[in-house]
């Protein structure tokens, strides 16, 4: 059987703010349909290594390889930088991300927040477009707000449109940077379910989450994460029902 | 009832040139109002400095001084330039500095300066989440700024904009100075041949206050259109 390209293959990424290593060497391969969860605590540099996937940080080292084609990189004075931003932009648009605070674009519907990217960065045409944001608006379960702006619906929904917004790209690999973390409580499950979906159908995830339950029953890797390395990563039924490591045992006993 | 003595169409043709002027100025101004922000905020210390130097020297000296400086200062940089020129070349040339044109300059430079700071304090209030979300979907830093930064900054700049243009629609009466025939100008000299000051610049005050009106509602409808989304006038 021929090889067919990985999605995303991350190799030893390193980081550093001023004088303070926030990722030591982490490495990531994520298979066509694996659903990988990266949790610890915070400031263990889960969020940070999220971001250097699609490059809104810069790793000091390391290798990007999106889709078999890796990223292409040279020193300059103020460190390491992208050598083709042209790259960059074409490698950002199969990666696409759902942040902790939505972000989806206040000026615009839910639906232009949906066709935005689709129409501007991949050249669909407006009909095309939009016809797709329908099904993914039904999908999320956010029809009957398509014509609503972002601050006039709930964090949930919002959310559930951002998610919607991600899949109009059709991404190789989605990235969730604690998706549900800002949230209230009682929206969180309408957002887990709706990732549990897309794990279901075979969509190439990474997800920084604290939903441990998501973790053990979604994900078909997990990676603890302390201060910037790996501290123990694996099948989440090995590693949560049973964590070796005295530093995941109390991050995983109950809190209170 | 208002006697006017003849000088009606004459005032009217003034409103024309004076609010000719003050658009004309302002178009100039907001483009280098968004140039000076783009240079503050850059990465380059050549440009930042460049920028600071411009809205620290436009903003410490009266207007009525660079309006002169730059009028009188000009012609006579025009006329050493081509004076140079004779003496090398022998082509005799005469260019003579258009008051219109000098009006246009000064007002937009002046206001370029506090556009610059209107611009560059809106585009830092825009929430970066908004603009790292654009980034994350691929978009090019072209599209970044059309389709994203620019339309959340304009809310925050509309209401900056709107002030500096009431001050530079009422600056365009000092380019009477420099013998530009604006409305102030000619009601100014309809005033000493009629006697009658006091119609005159009721007139002109007048007509400043119909333009004021009108760029109000303007303005209004604009900053209507960019706060779309914001929870206001929903």
């Amino acid at each position: 059987m021929a090889d067919t390209p990985l999605p995303l293959e991350v190799n030893n990424i390193t980081k550093r703010f001023g004088d303070t290593e926030v990722l030591k060497g982490l490495s990531l391969k994520a298979h066509k349909g694996d659903v990988i969860t990266l949790i610890g605590a915070s400031g263990s540099g889960k969020s940070t290594f999220l971001r250097c996937m699609n490059l809104l940080e810069q790793p000091d080292d390391g290798e990007l390889i999106v889709h078999g084609e890796p990223v292409r990189f040279k020193s300059t004075a103020r460190g390491r930088e992208p050598a083709d931003w042209k790259q960059v932009v074409r490698m950002r648009a199969k990666l696409s991300m759902v942040f902790q605070g939505f972000n989806l674009w206040a000026h615009m519907t839910v639906l232009e927040n949906i066709i935005e990217a689709p129409i501007h960065v991949l050249g669909k045409s407006r009909k095309e477009a939009t016809e797709h944001a329908g099904a993914l608006l039904e999908r999320v379960g956010l029809s009957h707000r398509a014509d609503a702006y972002p601050a006039q619906i709930s964090g949930g929904q919002q959310q559930r449109g951002a998610i919607a917004r991600a899949l109009a790209m059709d991404p190789e690999v989605m990235l969730f940077d604690e998706p549900t973390s800002a949230l209230d409580p009682e929206l969180v499950g309408d957002v887990l379910k709706v990732m549990h979906g897309l794990a279901d159908e075979g969509r190439t995830m990474v997800v920084v989450t604290h939903e441990m339950g998501f973790a053990r029953d979604v994900s078909s890797q997990v990676m603890y994460l302390h201060e910037g390395q790996v501290e123990e990563a694996g099948d989440p039924a090995e590693v949560l029902k049973n964590p070796q490591s005295a530093r995941l045992k109390q991050f995983l006993a109950p809190k209170y | 009832m208002l006697d006017l003595q003849g000088y009606g169409p004459r005032l009217l043709e003034g409103a024309g040139v004076t609010l000719a002027l003050a658009v004309l100025s302002l178009i100039l101004a907001l483009v280098l109002g968004l140039v000076t922000a783009s240079a503050k905020m850059s990465h380059s210390t050549v440009a930042h400095r460049l920028a600071t130097l411009y809205t620290t020297l436009i903003r410490g000296v009266p207007d009525l001084v660079l309006m002169m400086l730059l009028f009188f200062g000009g012609q006579i940089g025009v006329n050493a330039l081509t004076d140079s020129l004779y003496d090398a070349t022998g082509i005799d040339i005469f260019i003579n500095i258009n008051e219109f044109v000098a009006g246009v300059v000064t007002i937009g430079l002046i206001f370029g300066a506090y556009m610059g700071e209107t611009f560059r304090g809106a585009f830092m209030a825009v929430d970066n989440g908004q603009i790292e979300a654009g980034k994350a979907y691929g978009m090019t830093p072209r599209l970044v700024f059309w389709r994203i930064r620019f339309p959340q900054m304009m809310r925050h700049a509309l209401p900056g904009l709107s002030n500096n243009w009431m001050v530079l629609l009422k600056t365009t009466a000092l380019v009477s100075v420099i013998g530009l025939a604006d409305m102030v100008r000619i009601a100014a000299e309809a005033s000493k041949a009629t006697r009658e000051p006091f119609t005159f610049m009721l007139v002109v005050a007048a007509l400043y206050l119909m333009i004021a009106s009108v760029s109000e509602w303007i303005f209004a409808r604009l900053q209507k259109r960019y706060s779309i989304g914001y929870g206001e006038d929903d």
